[in-house]
């Protein structure tokens, strides 16, 4: 699986891009949320923030998302395009 | 049920020509077209800040073109329209330069300008985008507004 953090947080974790070679037993993208958070600063306080927007394969989704080895997990602050 | 409009969607470093996107849409349906709409978005001095020399465009490649479409294709459900041209720049931009281009070619005004108004304002609040403001004093990202939101959620509160 491939995991992106964009703009802002990717500065912030000072990571644009991880591969994952597998799930890491994760089956959701809440599981990938908790997996980051546990790493502990920076990474609990910028994956928690409640306006970070979570997407798989492309497509805004929700917590409850299941995953499979070759998604790509993005995630990014609120956009500001335009 | 009408054609699908034909769809042009960049995103690059480069700067753009309006000559060439306006012509591009004239061509697109030269004799059904009465009308082009079209908005052009500059880099100004001020924003979340003042003083601003400049702008870092960053984009999420793929999604974005994605984002895009699906946003036309919303539009076309709710307005007729033949074609639509979205460019949009990433990278740095310095003060007075283009930042984004939205046309849309229609038999009828009323479409041509109300697809444009919304492809703009969805562009603003679900196209993968980030700005961040260069500034002598330091560089920030821009914060989403509000009123962005709202504008985006009156074409949800209030059919056309």
């Amino acid at each position: 699986m491939k995991v992106l953090f964009f703009a802002s947080l990717r500065e912030q974790l000072e990571t644009s891009v991880e591969h994952w070679p597998d799930l890491k037993n994760c089956q959701t993208v809440s599981d990938v949320k908790d997996l980051l958070v546990k790493r502990g600063e920076p990474w609990s306080s910028a994956i928690s923030n409640p306006q970070i927007i979570i997407a798989v394969n492309h497509e805004v989704s929700s917590l409850d998302t299941t995953l499979s080895d070759s998604d790509e997990l993005a995630f990014y602050p609120p956009v500001t395009g335009g | 049920m009408p054609d699908s409009p034909i769809c042009s969607i960049r995103i690059q470093t480069e700067d753009f020509s309006l000559d060439e996107c306006y012509q591009h849409l004239r061509t697109v349906s030269p004799n059904k077209t009465g009308a082009i709409a079209t908005f052009t978005g500059l880099v100004r001095e001020y924003g979340d800040k003042q003083g601003v020399d400049g702008l870092f465009l960053e984009h999420y490649p793929g999604m974005t073109e994605s984002s895009l479409q699906k946003i036309v294709v919303q539009a076309a459900e709710k307005w007729r329209f033949d074609g639509v041209t979205i460019v949009h720049r990433v990278g740095m931009l310095k003060l007075n330069e283009q930042i984004v281009f939205v046309g849309v070619c229609s038999s009828h005004r009323s479409d041509a300008f109300s697809a444009c108004e919304f492809i703009m304002d969805f562009l603003k609040t679900e196209a993968p985008f980030w700005k961040k403001e260069i500034n002598h004093e330091g560089n920030v990202w821009v914060e989403a507004k509000q009123s962005d939101r709202e504008r985006s959620h009156k074409w949800t509160s209030n059919a056309p």
